[in-house]
């Protein structure tokens, strides 16, 4: 049963006209580590898109009057070799890197969901090829495979951006997949088929909506993946090129200068690991660390 | 146990066989001419074609992957046109660092990971379990180059313990340019290992058999060592083998920070000088590590644990 304790109540049809006054219910009701980690999410998200407006000075304003000067409440993570804030630098960095990994993760848990379902629904010989398709893609080390896709590409975002679904979508399908085995047996399910309902009916209408809570959840520790993915790709200099801010180019440019100044470095990743507590908050809170050990 | 071996074996070829098609269709379907990026752009068209005759890029797609197919399969895994040796040379010549820091990093996440896992389940929702737990969680937060640029800025500049960056080896060399590296890498999965084992250990611990141990009156040392941590060696072996490929993807990153010529500073390399040939075969070794490292994994649990090559028959 385990593997349907952490599915919502079978969405009977007509079900989305109790939806919305629950909603406020739900959030009330998540464990306080949820609420934090949503709210630090949410404060993150909102720094991000509202970077023009809130950050002090722009990504690329040279000051060489004040280079290398550290936090201040002038400049609150410093300035770099170029005099430029890095404080500032990092917010667009932020808008930069979610703005992707938003782009990076949810397309393709739409697509891996979908596929999922219907393989595990069908099963036979459709199942079988998807399921060895799915092996095949999560046995590339992420990292190499994104990498290999930018040498054909060429460095920059739009690399990430193809290389990055191309597996994505495979741990989404997995996931599905296997909760689809589990769902297809359960009596609302043999119900659809009982009454005549088509089989796209069926899985549509019926099976995706509970499919859909397990990978929103895992989903936020697939954005941590993706930022960590992106911004080890900015530092490698296969990522974001300049003259955009990015987490991981920042940090990059910070290293030869560790010593000395330590901020340009080290306070843009402290952000980074912010958003990670934020999202494996969020995720654990909200699934009880049931899923994390399912994927494995 | 034939059985087992056979099905699991030919599982393994079928993934291999994906890689393989995988790693050719990558390079030709997705947009960006192999030509072009070898040339630079601005080439005269004459050369363009003589590049792709001789490349074979000028043959159909099915006669290419033929072709493909049956040189990687022999080995041949052609000659890089940037550095101007076999690509298998070149390779061959950069795994050990890679290896060994993979190796290192792998030992470390046990040596953190294990101890850990076992304090958090004896005395699980403790403060102590609550603190790795916090751990845990910081640890899968970082990105693996600022961890490592932490370790270099404190151990290394500050305290002076390591050197910061080059690679020597033999054990006294490994152990103190790759010991650094090794930790960056292996503490991100000492994070995995403590929550997987943390959570399957609880499990056995509220087992029968372990109720039984303790009603003989065994002592707690010798229910969790012998009886329950035995059961959980196979959960170790599996979370290794699951993020071989985590550990390999690591390794292109933290290789770059602390400048180890290693197979991950090859990719990087390759990828700057746009030698896709030489990006393609380290993405098909990548993958079939991981595919040959669960295989490994599958057989060895097959072989100690009978529950396994009996579950499918």
């Amino acid at each position: 049963m385990s593997a349907i304790d952490l599915l919502s109540e079978p969405a009977a049809p007509g079900a989305t006209t109790v939806e919305a006054p629950r909603s406020g219910g739900i959030i009330r009701r998540l464990p306080l580590e949820a609420k934090i980690g949503a709210g630090i999410l949410l404060v993150l998200f909102l720094a991000g898109l509202l970077a023009p407006l809130i950050a002090p000075y722009g990504q690329n304003e040279l000051d060489f009057t004040n280079i290398f000067s550290g936090p201040s409440a002038s400049h609150l993570f410093g300035t770099d070799g170029a005099g430029r804030d890095v404080f500032s630098r990092t917010l667009y960095a932020l808008r930069l890197d979610l703005g992707v990994v938003l782009l990076v993760t949810y397309p393709p848990l739409v697509v891996g969901v979908l596929v999922g379902a219907v393989a595990g629904y069908f099963g036979g010989l459709v199942d079988a090829i998807v399921a060895r398709i799915v092996d095949t893609m999560i046995a590339f080390p992420f990292m190499v495979l994104v990498i290999a896709v930018i040498a054909i590409v060429g460095p920059g975002i739009k690399g990430v951006l193809i290389g990055v679904p191309i597996v994505a979508w495979a741990l989404y399908a997995r996931l599905a997949r296997s909760e689809m085995l589990v769902l297809r047996e359960q009596q609302f399910m043999l119900a659809t088929t009982a009454l005549g309902y088509s089989r796209w009916r069926a899985i549509f209408r019926h099976a995706v909506p509970n499919l859909l809570r397990s990978s929103l959840i895992y989903s936020t520790l697939d954005m941590v993946v993706n930022l960590l993915l992106l911004a080890s790709l900015a530092y490698l200099g296969l990522g974001a090129q300049p003259p955009n801010a990015e987490l991981g180019s920042i940090i990059a440019d910070g290293q030869s200068t560790l010593l000395s100044a330590w901020w340009i470095a080290t306070l843009p990743g402290l952000v980074v690991v912010l958003f990670g507590i934020g999202a494996g908050l969020l995720g654990d809170g909200i699934s009880d660390g049931k899923l994390r050990g399912r994927l494995q | 146990m034939l059985n087992y071996l056979i099905r699991r074996v030919a599982l393994a070829v079928v993934v291999l066989f994906g890689l393989l098609v995988a790693t050719f269709f990558i390079i030709h379907l997705v947009p960006g001419d192999p030509v072009e990026i070898v040339l630079g752009g601005h080439a005269p068209p004459a050369q363009i074609a003589s590049v792709r005759h001789q490349l074979g890029l000028d043959r159909p797609l099915l006669s290419q992957f033929g072709l493909y197919l049956s040189r990687m399969v022999q080995g041949h895994f052609g000659v890089s046109f940037t550095l101007g040796s076999p690509v298998g040379q070149i390779i061959g010549q950069r795994l050990g660092p890679s290896a060994a820091l993979i190796g290192y990093g792998m030992l470390l996440s046990v040596l953190i990971g294990v101890p850990l896992a076992i304090f958090a389940a004896l005395r699980p929702n403790r403060w102590l379990d609550k603190a790795i737990r916090v751990g845990t969680t910081l640890t899968f937060a970082m990105p693996g180059f600022w961890l490592g640029l932490m370790l270099a800025l404190i151990f290394g500049l500050e305290l002076g313990w390591f050197p910061v960056s080059g690679y020597s080896g033999g054990i006294g060399g490994i152990f103190r340019t790759l010991t650094l590296p090794a930790l960056a890498l292996g503490l991100a999965l000492a994070g995995v290992v403590v929550r997987t084992l943390r959570s399957s250990l609880l499990e056995v611990l509220q087992s029968e058999y372990i109720e039984a141990a303790r009603s003989r009156g065994l002592s707690e040392l010798r229910v969790v060592g012998k009886h329950a941590l035995r059961n959980s060696v196979m959960n170790t072996l599996t979370i290794l083998s699951v993020n071989v490929g985590f550990l390999i993807g690591g390794t292109v990153v933290i290789e770059q920070v602390f400048q180890i010529p290693g197979l991950g500073s090859l990719l990087v390399e390759a990828v700057e000088k746009r030698d896709y040939q030489l990006v393609q075969t380290l993405a098909l070794l990548a993958g079939s590590a991981v595919v040959l490292a669960s295989l490994a994994a599958d057989l060895v649990q097959a072989t100690l644990d009978p529950r396994v090559r009996l579950a499918g028959r």
